[in-house]
């Protein structure tokens, strides 16, 4: 047992973990469990619209491809910050931090276009289950990329002020945890949406 | 660490006073385990009660056939809200009032992972709580069932905002319990103390853990349930609509692949309460430790395949059914083991007479009954018999009173003093025992004949000459006696509070961390972090290696420092919900901004002061 003075509360870890990694960790969990019952819900009510449009009607391939080309490239962006971070080298940090978020945006700015699109066409939440399901299951993982956005914004204005340094190299690890889960669920619901369709 | 830590630990009769002291404002912002803890034990009991008087009034209407004291508008807000009170506000918080004040404890910490989290989950309990039981100010109280059933909750059968509050509600108590849950995960698998590995854990700490992992995974199933319903009411989808080819029975599955959970959810801790109880009034270690805990694991495994049984009268055919009726009945075989294993823990022990082992084993004997009752309704053509009648309603009050509220109980008599430093009067406990016992069967055993007799649930009143007037009115008298039993609780804890005995750091001679430490703990439970080499680390040989006792030359530890943000984030989201339910969107917006601002405030206060 450590008879240090105890000046400062113990950072203690039974597991040798991060207890802050555990716990996104978890919480990872908990959302693909979010996600899961969102992507059933998406299954179960697939080629069940009694009224188009239908999604053959609308989902553009392509434009898609890109964006998620786009989202994937921002999780490489997140492991190259990450990495600039771990060793010290803030100016990059910064930069990759940057683009990460800036990529996100770029995807979010798609998502809106997309959707703008679709009501244009006809298509809202209210005009049959593939609407309501399509909706809400993209714009559950929008939401969360926008938080990712704000959250990587927020890394990057601590390191514009120098309140993010080597020493804080974790906290950007999780933010990358939570991005690269973000990222993960969109491929699966490109796959499960758009490449199925 | 020296040998003198053992004798300083036993010198608990000077109560830390400055555990508790301090005005609103130091409760406010308070991080504290024990005093959130302390918090979600008082809420939740006075939920317990608001639940109970519910329930008492539709007793009263019950009583008579052809009763006219309640209506049945009122009647219908009265089940849906007593279902919800017990279950959300009541069982879960109360058991959340103990993984706070115990759990840190028994692992021998300073205090949970995640303090500001802790202190943000309770606030966002309680404020939850007041907003869904605000609606019986606004326009009557959700009237749909506890389930709220689809499409009975769609804007055509359930205008207005009774069911808003509900589903809104619901979704803020399941951020706060999610939230919780992350948070005792994590001061569990990494907060434990030296040389406690998981295979000694005591086992109340087990299940909270196991419990935890069932709210993470299970609560996100009803919130997609619940945000598909909000959709449907408030944007107009057609998730729930048949017409155009929504499918009401999505509801039920969501409901209860999260409702099946959650109650070992609510049983669980209960399950890891009596654990710890009986072997220290049997003064012996617990009978096959192992077995109990891989069958809690088990329990909550096998919790998530039998969600259908809920659902056998809605036409999913025989294979499902089979297979969901042999699901079910397998659960019995680890809630069967944990049974014997503490029978054999009681057999040839030298039995400690008092309280807490009254309510334990008041515990296993009710549990046993709604055991046994649920295994008959696990068969689903049994089960269609039963379904919708008050056999069901005895059922669960044997398995969720009987059981979990008796093993509550007993978790009461057994920690208050830790809580408070004093002792609750043993005699006043074992006639709140008898009492409680006795009327609780009274209350609820009748209930089985009448469900058998045909008396449906959820129905406001029966014809007289059907042959249900003497056993509605049996069960009434019950109530009324069930309800009255509380008032003896009330008077031994207040009596407690005025005159009771100094507990002494270890009053039932306990084997665990908990009881090592002053009653109450000091703001900081422990000077020097304790280091555990067995399961029963108080009754070792080794006590005075390793017991950490109240080193005088260590100075007193830092902790984390009060803070206002918790509180704050939780009115943010609270703000939100009240926006979303009047869809008045610049006031979702304010919440937002709230959140925000709390959120920020959190993240970049220092955790130390």
């Amino acid at each position: 047992m450590s008879h240090t003075e105890a000046a400062a509360m113990e950072v203690h870890s039974a597991t040798g973990l991060s207890s802050r990694k555990i716990l996104m960790w978890t919480f990872i969990g908990s959302e693909c469990m979010l996600f899961g019952s969102l992507i059933t819900t998406y299954l179960v009510y697939r080629g069940k619209s009694v009224v188009g449009p239908y999604p053959e009607d609308l989902l553009n391939i392509p434009f898609i491809t890109v964006t998620t080309f786009v989202l994937l490239m921002s999780s490489l962006m997140m492991v190259l910050a990450l990495a600039a971070v771990q060793r010290g080298d803030m100016k990059w940090g910064k930069v990759w931090l940057f683009m990460t978020a800036f990529l996100g945006m770029v995807f979010l700015g798609g998502q809106v276009f997309e959707f703008t699109h679709f009501v244009h066409e006809g298509l809202t939440l209210k005009t049959n289950l593939f609407g309501g399901t399509f909706f809400l299951l993209t714009g559950t993982h929008g939401a969360h990329v926008a938080v990712g956005v704000i959250w990587l914004l927020s890394l990057f204005l601590l390191a514009q002020r120098g309140r993010l340094t080597q020493a804080n190299a974790e906290t950007v690890e999780i933010a990358g945890l939570y991005w690269h889960f973000v990222d993960v669920v969109w491929i699966v619901l490109f796959t499960l949406i758009y490449l199925l369709v | 660490m020296s040998a003198t830590g053992a004798t300083a630990a036993e010198g608990g009769d000077h109560s830390h006073e400055g555990t508790y002291s301090g005005g609103p404002w130091s409760w406010i912002t308070t991080v504290d385990h024990k005093r959130i803890g302390v918090m979600y034990g008082l809420s939740a009991f006075f939920f317990f009660l608001v639940g109970g008087i519910e329930a008492l009034l539709m007793r009263l209407q019950l009583g008579s056939p052809e009763n006219t004291l309640i209506d049945p508008d009122l009647y219908n807000q009265l089940f849906t809200m007593h279902g919800t009170t017990m279950v959300f506000l009541a069982i879960m918080p109360l058991s959340a009032a103990f993984f706070n004040f115990i759990v840190p404890l028994q692992i021998g910490a300073r205090d949970v992972a995640f303090p500001r989290l802790n202190a943000f989950s309770f606030w966002l309990f309680f404020l939850g709580a007041l907003f869904m039981n605000a609606s019986f100010l606004f326009g009557g109280a959700p009237d749909a069932g506890w389930f709220g059933y689809a499409n009975l909750t769609s804007t055509q059968y359930s205008p207005g905002m009774r069911i808003d509050f509900w589903v809104i509600g619901l979704m803020v108590l399941g951020v706060s319990s999610i939230a919780g849950a992350l948070n005792f995960i994590v001061t569990i698998i990494n907060l434990r103390a030296e040389g406690m590995t998981f295979m000694r854990m005591p086992l109340f700490t087990w299940m909270t853990l196991i419990t935890s992992f069932l709210l993470v995974i299970a609560f996100p199933a009803i919130t997609v349930g619940l945000v598909l319903l909000m959709f449907d009411r408030m944007f107009g989808t057609l998730f729930f609509d048949p017409l155009a080819g929504g499918d009401v029975l999505l509801w039920q599955h969501l409901f209860w692949i999260f409702g099946h959970p959650e109650v070992y959810i609510l049983l669980l801790p209960g399950l890891g309460m009596v654990s710890e109880i009986i072997p220290v009034f049997s003064r012996k270690p617990l009978f096959g430790y192992a077995f109990v805990v891989y069958s809690g694991i088990l329990i909550a495994f096998l919790g998530f395949g039998v969600w259908a049984h809920h659902m056998f009268a809605v036409g999913l055919g025989p294979v499902a059914n089979t297979v969901f009726s042999a699901t079910t009945m397998l659960i019995a075989i680890p809630t069967g083991v944990k049974i014997f294993n503490w029978i054999a823990t009681l057999w040839g022990g030298s039995l400690r007479m008092q309280t807490p082992l009254y309510f334990s084993l008041g515990f296993i004997s009710m549990f046993i009954i709604g055991g046994l009752s649920g295994v008959m309704h696990a068969s689903a053509a049994s089960d269609l018999q039963q379904t919708d009648t008050y056999f069901i309603v005895a059922h669960i009050h044997y398995v969720l009173f009987g059981g979990v509220m008796f093993a509550l109980f007993a978790g009461m008599y057994y920690w208050i003093p830790k809580i408070t430093g004093r002792m609750l009067s043993d005699r006043l406990g074992k006639l709140h025992f008898w009492i409680m016992l006795v009327s609780f069967n009274v209350t609820f055993f009748p209930q089985h004949f009448l469900g058998l007799h045909g008396m449906p649930r959820r129905t406001f009143t029966y014809e007289s000459g059907l042959g249900f007037e003497a056993m509605n009115l049996m069960s009434t008298v019950g109530s009324m006696v069930l309800g009255a039993s509380m008032l003896i609780f009330l008077w031994n804890v207040l009596r407690m509070l005025r005159k009771g005995e100094p507990a002494g750091a270890n009053p039932w001679e306990g084997s665990t961390l908990e009881w090592s430490t002053t009653s109450p703990p000091p703001h900081y439970n422990f000077r020097v972090l304790p280091t555990v080499h067995s399961r029963d680390p108080l009754w070792a040989e080794d006590t005075g290696d390793s017991m950490p006792g109240d080193d005088p030359s260590v100075a007193d530890p830092h902790m984390p420092g009060p803070s206002f943000y918790p509180l704050l984030s939780a009115v943010g989201i609270i703000v939100m919900a009240a926006g979303a339910l009047t869809t008045t969107f610049p006031v979702v917006f304010v919440g937002v901004g709230v959140l925000l601002f709390g959120v920020y405030g959190w993240a970049f206060q220092p955790l130390e002061h």
